[in-house]
């Protein structure tokens, strides 16, 4: 495993250094002493590992098409920021504005995610985009989602925050978002039906759950205990009607 | 269903008499406002824009679009656009699109400025006959160079250049995505961008695969609805532009409704065929200008430093913006003003939101001069450039370049119907139809396009030779080589300008 000790060091150096282990065809590459630097993975198309020990900075894996990043502490905002494909783990809590217009890979966050998480996230085909959070969400879950598969698992229960915040899922128009434990429909946009998943559902997350699990040791039928709600849109034209011709 | 009674804009006509029933009007217009009666074409007025196609191709010019006389009551406060529009919303209870750039008659600030010329004292240059240098690199320039001797002897640059873009001439083509307009306006524009030197924009609605050759000529671009964009994507150009605001709907997204997305379209901004591709209004991971810095960034991490390019509409407080941007680190401000185009937006937004293009150049050209650092961005100036006349005012007033979309169009066969969002043009420009794409033959419209540039680029020669300077370097900023015809005193301080006489 190649290492960069990251100590105080400035983020254009650190991220030139990946990139050059990347380029000469390191598979592993070991990032310590992370301190919030920023724009770790951006850009970068080859399949290979980051372990990042410390915090991660702003816009992990941006833009990203291939890697599999590990972070084994807290992450930051804009993780995952138009990711193509790859894999993000985080084994604390992460930030804002995750996965925005994330177009495919996985985001497994152990803990808790803030606001405006997996806005505009899209699908193509194969592609499809997965965020998986353990803890709760902020406000703005899924704005104007458009594809890929969103779950909220609230896992602790002794958590004194809310399982997800308001305005849940405003201006969606393709994807689905599963939440296990109730979902208030006053709390969701106007775009939004609320509805029980069906047995094709549960399979979706089951099979997605089954790899957030190993990633972080936990018992998937423990989890697959409480029920889910699915969250999609009520039409793939919410804005249909809104233009005299 | 009743008639609509908002009547129609114009009255497509057919001469009987001199009409041989050859069909051509009928296969030619986009909107099917002919039709085959069984011994003569019939005709549906109220779909016709008056785009003229069927004018053009009519062989012994049996057709004639007037301007239908039987509108409302003439009224100098309700105009006939402010009765029809609200007979067609208490009919559908939408909001009015539109498209092209604003066509009210606000005051036009290009049509009020004059340029200097050189008489007796100080002789102008001929450009025929004596170089004249056009060339101009867009991109961050240091605030000094420093040059060392090279163990040859020759001077050679010691300072290491921020990454630039060359272009033979201070023109590009502005941002017009795959989806509003068509492949074949895209590759007309991508053809002529590589003949003449310079750039083409991709818009935000990813790049065609078939463009990939041209792709030393073209800026992609990011905007808030992220189609298209992955690594690939932002290494495939000379630059990346994100995309804030258009000119045209200043504070509003975009939104491709899914009829208008067939195959192609989907592929290229990788997403399913027939979804809406809804573009928010703001980039949800932008709401500070150091967000914006993070975005900046992230792109230059992800594309080893290429130079990157803000796009905004001119507001109100256009000249802080501008200048929190550059600070953010773009290389290139470019700044779209209030008649800039589109191809949909609502009537209301395009024309009363932003400010004109001539009055935004001038304050941020001011206010990066305040502050010291005009050197660290280029300045593209867009929205409304009509002639190589409103180029080289914008440039004196402080633009390092300007963008063209509509005069480029016209290239295409357009002739501003407005009718963009339609998705009908019968000259296969803003349309996905095949049978309307096909129209646009490439490589017969680029030659027009290129025609255009080498014109404009000839009269810009011209322009600076009766100025009396050889490049176009001397006249950017020069804002005494301008005069102000007919403005009152403060938008003369602010475009900088004294009035014609001074």
């Amino acid at each position: 495993m190649y290492e960069i000790d990251a100590k105080g060091m400035y983020y254009r150096k650190l991220n030139e250094l990946v990139r050059k282990a990347v380029g000469d065809g390191e598979k592993e590459i070991l990032l310590k002493n992370v301190n919030g630097q920023y724009y770790i993975g951006d850009g970068i198309r080859e399949k290979v590992k980051i372990i990042i020990e410390g915090v991660p900075g702003n816009d992990l894996a941006a833009f990203m098409d291939g890697p599999t990043i590990i972070v084994k502490d807290n992450a930051q905002d804009n993780i995952g920021n138009t990711m193509n494909s790859g894999k993000v783990v985080v084994h604390g809590h992460a930030g804002d504005v995750l996965g925005y217009g994330m177009r495919g890979g996985k985001l497994h966050v152990l803990g808790d995610v803030g606001y405006r998480v997996g806005i505009h996230m899209k699908g193509l085909k194969k592609q499809i985009p997965v965020i998986i959070s353990g803890g709760t969400a902020g406000d703005f879950l899924g704005e104007y989602m458009a594809g890929g598969i969103l779950i909220l698992l609230g896992l602790d229960e002794k958590s004194d925050r809310p399982l997800v915040g308001d305005y849940i899922g405003t201006g969606m128009h393709g994807g689905s978002i599963f939440i296990r434990g109730d979902v208030d429909k006053t709390r969701c946009g106007a775009e939004v039906g609320v509805m029980e998943p069906d047995d094709k559902d549960m399979k979706t997350i089951r099979e997605c759950l089954k790899e957030f699990c190993e990633d972080f040791a936990l018992d998937l039928e423990e989890i697959m205990k409480k029920p889910f709600k699915k969250l999609v849109p009520v039409s793939a034209r919410p804005y249909g009607n809104l233009y005299a011709y | 269903m009743f008639k609509s009674l908002a009547p129609p804009d114009y009255l497509a006509t057919i001469d009987t008499d001199k009409c041989i029933r050859c069909k051509r009007c009928i296969q030619n217009c986009g909107w099917s406002v002919y039709s085959w009666g069984g011994d003569r074409v019939l005709i549906d007025t109220m779909k016709c824009v008056k785009c003229l196609r069927c004018y053009h191709y009519c062989p012994v010019e049996a057709i004639q679009i007037l301007d239908n006389p039987v509108k409302f009551k003439p009224n100098a406060y309700w105009s006939y656009n402010n009765i029809r529009n609200i007979k067609k919303q208490a009919e559908t209870g939408g909001m009015p699109l539109t498209g092209m750039g604003s066509d009210l008659p606000y005051p036009i600030l290009f049509d009020r400025l004059l340029l200097d010329a050189c008489q007796v004292t100080n002789p102008s240059i001929d450009p025929l006959r004596e170089p004249m240098e056009l060339r101009t690199y867009l991109g961050k320039k240091p605030s000094k160079v420093e040059v060392e001797r090279g163990e040859d002897g020759e001077l050679r640059l010691k300072t290491k250049m921020p990454p630039q873009i060359r272009l033979e001439a201070p023109f590009i083509f502005s941002p017009m995505s795959f989806g509003s307009i068509s492949l074949n306006a895209q590759k007309v524009l991508a053809m002529a961008a590589k003949e003449c030197g310079i750039i083409m924009n991709t818009g935000e609605g990813g790049l065609h695969e078939d463009l990939l050759s041209y792709r030393d000529h073209i800026m992609v671009q990011v905007a808030s609805g992220r189609f298209g964009v992955n690594p690939e994507y932002l290494n495939a150009g000379v630059a990346v532009e994100i995309k804030i605001g258009q000119g045209a709907k200043p504070g509003i997204g975009g939104h491709l409704p899914g009829e208008k997305i067939p195959l192609e379209v989907a592929k290229t901004r990788m997403i399913p065929v027939g979804t809406d591709a809804l573009s928010p209004a703001p980039q949800h991971d932008i709401y500070s200008i150091e967000d914006l810095r993070q975005l900046i960034y992230a792109i230059k991490e992800s594309t080893n430093y290429k130079p990157v390019s803000v796009k905004i509409a001119t507001v109100h407080n256009v000249a802080a913006i501008a200048s929190g941007i550059v600070r953010a680190g773009a290389d290139i401000v470019y700044l779209d003003g209030f008649r800039g185009g589109t191809g949909a937006a609502p009537t209301i937004i395009r024309d009363h939101l932003g400010i004109p293009i001539e009055h935004a150049v001038a304050a941020v050209d001011d206010r990066l001069r305040q502050e010291g650092i005009r050197n660290e961005a280029s300045i593209v100036a867009a929205g409304g450039i009509r002639s190589s006349a409103d180029a080289a005012k914008a440039i004196a007033l402080g633009a390092d370049a300007v963008a063209i979309g509509t005069a480029a169009l016209i290239t295409m066969g357009c002739t501003v119907c407005g009718k963009c969002y339609t998705g009908n043009c019968s000259w296969g420009i803003t349309t996905q139809r095949p049978e309307l794409t096909a129209r646009l033959d490439p490589e017969v419209y680029a030659e027009r396009l290129v025609n255009l540039i080498h014109a404009w680029a000839h009269e810009l020669r011209e322009i600076l030779g009766a100025l009396g300077i050889n490049a176009v370097e001397s006249l950017r900023g020069s804002r005494e080589r301008l005069r102000g015809v007919g403005l009152d005193d403060q938008t003369l301080d602010i475009l900088g300008v004294k009035p014609a006489g001074r």
